[in-house]
């Protein structure tokens, strides 16, 4: 009896710390969708009213920057996560599913960049540019995005192609499927959720990316540089507003991506 | 690349296959004729799943050559070859519908009709309603009918089966097990059929090959190698064995006589592998009689005994005894239940006789045939166990 | 940069178990990445080793610095910086076990007690991950306004007399390491859950019927069977957490007597030119890093990490 007390206490205890601790997480970000909506004038620091201002303006203060810098991350984005992915699929392909003599050592490569401050990454890069004459802008910010994204979708697709089981691509060339055939209609379908995954991760640590975008961006701007410039002197409201939207998207996604997921278990539970 | 839907014989010419480090195959030579219900058997790592993966072209014979009717397809990779496969974990493509994957080998060929003639493949395994789903949405024996309907639509010259029933519980192994006898009456391919299980070969192939470390054994028909193996891993893989060893006293006529802890065992001359020196003979359990009185001496029959019953165990149709005779080692006798429950109990001295017609003599040495462990069930460990600990009880 | 390592604690077992084949087809497919990595992670490397090395420019040109080996480098960084070393592993440290204090109840919240709801469970684990969603930047800016001095928080403490009335909460070094534990929770509570998530309820049945207390059997059977995500969740904060420059800036919640060792190599290799101090304080913090994991690994036991 005595026992069964404290555990339901212990449990409460243990909700209650999780709810603030959720409430800490999620502080910062109704912050920064609130001031979204702000009737700032230069700084957006004072809550001077609702307005919904800032969101039909977003290309217009400052000349459009926020709008630039924003529109540079999604091309970054895009163009380093599809060159991560194709690098890295492959490489999660040879390393799931073939005897290499130099398994070792690639996969030690491909560890490290994770284990990498972004700090001493990007401050490498940057004397690597400098040292062989490269101009800094767009280009070298995806030649560095594109790096520090391989091992990331190294890791994710990797733990699918494990997980798929070899008899299956076996199944399919007893079937007479050529070796194209069995790539393109077994091996590939099965293995496009987990290069989705990681093609959405990439991006995500590309558009959030700053330490090393600064480093090599040069006069370039992307969105984090531009907000990391703007803290100085006052970030605009269309920031929080490009951020907000960015947020709500993703959440969207998200909460679709798992609906659709236990909508699908539930179809495939029910088992005749 | 055209199948032949009488099937065609499969031949394997002096295959071996080495792995680094182990070699997996040695020197096989083989042939499956067209429309047999092939089995090859064997413990795990004998090497019988690397024949089948050579048969299907998904591993590459290190020397030999590999045959379909008068075809060498050795370097045929197994996309063109009219080989199909019923994998052990039965390979249905999750992404697929079950009409999609049992149309897949029809459609890769440029079958016209394919979809078609699927639908005929699962009315034949009576899955034609389920046809829209997806594997996971199917259970187990289901699953197992769809892989074997996806490999026969295809009238593949011959059909290999990679343990298929291993996944199945007892009840619906057995019930698979006529049906996919009778679908290959029905549909007459060739099959090769992959397993470790003595009772699923016995019952459902024509011809067993017994496969032990890369070689074949022994091979013939069920009955032909439960009745007359031929060396001590098949008296002991297929079915149960009491095996003896000692030395040829007399081979005179048509019989050897073999000298077992004083004790003279006949066997007949053509049962027996070796006719000098010394040599391991042995019996089935169930050919054993039992006796609570030592039985006169007859001609045509062996006498062993006494020994002390030390463990039965009642299952029913039979009773399983141990007994252990001075000199010997422990013998298993099974007995029909012609009357209700155990005839003699734990302890009981008894004799054991056997027809000297059901003897056989095995090729191997006697010291390996004794060393040999054979594959007991837990219930015969399970006795050994409690004996070794009876033993030592007894010592301190 | 959390997810990737999120799977890892378990996915490498499974991965060089079924080794396959030799074939070309595998070098075809290594190649272009691992070719790409080399130039663009192995090689930069390299080239910051060689920056490190460099001396002045004899002529006295700013920003100018021939190649040299010049060793010295590392000496006087290391006498001029130490405290910002110090400070650096120190701030990165404490971090590591707020965000472990914090993340660890909530990892066992949802992967233990919610296990039950699923749909619950998915929506806390939303929770967890939205601060992914929206820029790192703007979440630390917001940490800044809201314990600004005319912010909500500082008001309220002060007013509780928690706080003197001339205290500050901004530019402290307690401001930095909150907002760094703050930013990396989730990549702490991730892995912690991913372990916890599978850990079989019958355990802890098992532990409570062996007549361990509930709380020994959280110590003796819980805690040892969650460490591989304590590992990789700790890991994944204090890499990061060690080079991070964003919360030490006096633009966000430090001041300048909190500045960690990224902002010294940021205003050097950006602001001062001074290439040779960025890139041997780089080497010096890499160096550091690497050593401080492996110790740790080594002791917590766990080699799989890719």
């Amino acid at each position: 009896m005595n026992r069964g007390l404290r555990l339901g206490i212990g449990t409460w205890g243990l909700a209650v710390y999780a709810i603030l601790g959720f409430v800490l997480l999620l502080t910062p970000i109704v912050y920064t969708i609130a001031f979204s909506f702000n009737d700032s004038v230069k700084s957006n620091i004072v809550w001077r009213g609702f307005t919904f201002d800032n969101w039909t303006s977003i290309c217009v203060v400052e000349n459009g920057a926020v709008c630039e810098a924003f529109g540079t991350s999604i091309l970054v984005g895009v163009v380093a996560t599809l060159a991560a992915t194709a690098l890295g699929t492959a490489i999660a392909i040879a390393l799931a599913r073939y005897r290499l003599r130099f398994r070792a050592a690639a996969t030690l490569l491909i560890f490290l960049p994770m284990a990498t401050p972004e700090v001493v990454l990007g401050a490498g890069l940057a004397a690597q540019f400098l040292t062989a004459g490269v101009p800094k802008g767009v280009g070298t910010i995806i030649l560095a995005h594109t790096m520090f994204c391989i091992s990331f979708v190294v890791v994710t697709v990797r733990a699918r192609v494990s997980s798929l089981d070899p008899a299956l691509e076996e199944a399919g060339r007893d079937l007479y499927a050529s070796p194209s055939q069995v790539w393109w209609r077994i091996t590939f379908p099965l293995l496009l959720p987990g290069i989705i995954a990681a093609a959405l991760l990439s991006f995500a640590l590309s558009f959030d990316d700053f330490i090393i975008t600064n480093f090599n961006a040069g006069a370039a701007s992307t969105f984090p540089k531009y907000v990391y410039t703007a803290a100085a002197r006052g970030i605009p409201a269309q920031a929080n507003v490009i951020a907000t939207a960015v947020f709500l998207l993703a959440i969207a996604l998200v909460i679709g991506s798992q609906l659709y997921s236990a909508g699908r278990r539930k179809r495939l539970a029910r088992t005749p | 690349m055209e199948s032949a839907s009488s099937g065609a014989d499969l031949q394997l010419d002096d295959v071996s296959k080495r792995f680094p480090g182990f070699t997996a195959i040695e020197e096989l030579n083989l042939t499956v004729p067209a429309g047999s219900f092939f089995a090859l058997l064997g413990p795990s790592g004998c090497g019988k799943t690397t024949t089948l993966r050579i048969v299907a072209g998904l591993e590459t014979p290190t020397t030999g050559r590999v045959l379909i009717g008068k075809d060498d397809v050795t370097r045929t990779p197994s996309y063109r070859r009219p080989v199909n496969t019923v994998f052990q974990s039965y390979a249905l493509f999750p992404h697929m519908t079950v009409l999609e994957n049992v149309a897949f080998g029809l459609k890769r060929r440029g079958t016209k009709n394919a979809i078609a003639r699927a639908h005929e493949a699962l009315q034949m395994v009576e899955l034609d309603h389920v046809a829209q789903r997806r594997p996971a949405q199917l259970s187990g024996g289901q699953q197992q009918r769809v892989a074997l309907a996806r490999a026969v639509v295809n009238r593949p010259a011959l059909l290999l089966l990679d343990e298929p029933l291993g996944a199945l519980d007892l009840k619906l192994r057995r019930q698979m097990q006529v049906e996919l006898k009778d679908i290959q009456t029905d549909v007459g391919i060739t099959f090769l059929h992959v397993t470790h299980d003595q009772e699923e070969a016995m019952t459902m192939a024509d011809t067993i090959a017994v496969m032990n470390k890369g070689r074949i054994e022994q091979m013939g028909a069920p009955a032909e190698l439960y009745e007359l193996p031929r060396t001590a891993f098949v008296a002991n893989f297929l079915g149960q064995s009491n095996l003896f060893a000692g030395p040829v006293l007399s081979a005179k006529g048509d019989t050897i006589v073999v000298d077992v802890a004083g004790r003279k065992i006949a066997v007949p001359r053509e049962r027996a592998q070796r006719h000098a020196g010394d040599v391991t003979i042995g019996v089935r359990p169930e050919k054993l009689v039992l006796h609570t009185t030592e039985p006169a001496p007859a001609a045509g029959v062996n006498l062993l005994g006494p020994g002390r019953v030390h463990d039965v165990s009642f299952s029913g149709v039979s009773t399983q005894y141990l007994i252990a005779v001075p000199g010997v080692g422990t013998l298993t006798l099974f007995a029909q239940n012609l009357v209700s429950g155990p005839v003699v109990s734990d302890g009981a001295e008894v004799w054991l006789t056997w027809s000297v017609d059901h003897g056989f003599g095995v090729a191997d040495e006697p010291a390996e045939a004794l060393r040999f462990d054979p594959d007991d069930d837990t219930q015969a460990i399970a006795i050994a166990q409690r004996r070794r600990i009876e033993a030592e009880l007894e010592e301190a | 940069m959390a997810f990737g390592m999120i799977g890892t604690s378990d996915a490498p077992a499974v991965a060089d178990a079924a080794p396959g084949r030799r074939s070309p087809v595998a070098l075809l497919l290594l190649l272009p990445g691992v070719a790409y990595l080399a130039l663009f992670f192995v090689v930069p490397f390299v080239s910051l080793i060689v920056t490190s090395l460099k001396a002045p420019d004899p002529f006295g040109e700013i920003g100018r610095y021939v190649y040299a080996f010049r060793w010295e480098n590392y000496v006087e960084v290391m006498t001029t910086y130490w405290p910002h070393i110090a400070r650096s592993f120190g701030f990165a440290i404490a971090a590591t076990i707020i965000a472990l204090l914090i993340g660890y109840p909530i990892a066992y919240f949802i992967g233990v007690k919610l296990r039950r709801f699923p749909l619950l469970q998915a929506l806390a684990l939303v929770l967890v991950i939205a601060p992914f969603f929206i820029s790192f930047l703007l979440r630390t800016f917001a940490w800044k306004q809201i314990l600004a001095d005319e912010g909500p928080v500082l008001g309220v403490l002060q007013s509780l007399t928690i706080l003197p009335d001339d205290a500050r909460l901004t530019g402290t070094a307690g401001a930095v390491i909150f907002g760094i534990a703050y930013n990396f929770i989730p990549f702490m509570t991730l892995p912690i859950y991913t372990s916890l998530e599978r850990l079989d309820l019958r355990y802890l049945e098992a532990g409570g019927d062996l007549y361990a207390s509930p709380a020994t059997t959280f110590f003796k059977v819980t805690l040892p069977l969650s460490m591989p995500g304590v590992v990789s969740g700790t890991l994944l904060t204090f890499i990061p957490a060690a080079g991070d420059y964003i919360n030490a800036s006096s633009d966000f919640l430090g001041a300048p007597d909190t500045a960690m060792i990224g902002n010294v190599i940021e205003a050097n290799f950006l602001r001062v030119e001074n290439y040779p101090v960025a890139a041997s304080l780089s080497i010096i913090l890499m160096g550091a890093i690497l050593l401080l994991v492996g110790l740790y690994i080594r002791r917590a036991g766990t080699k799989d990490l890719v």
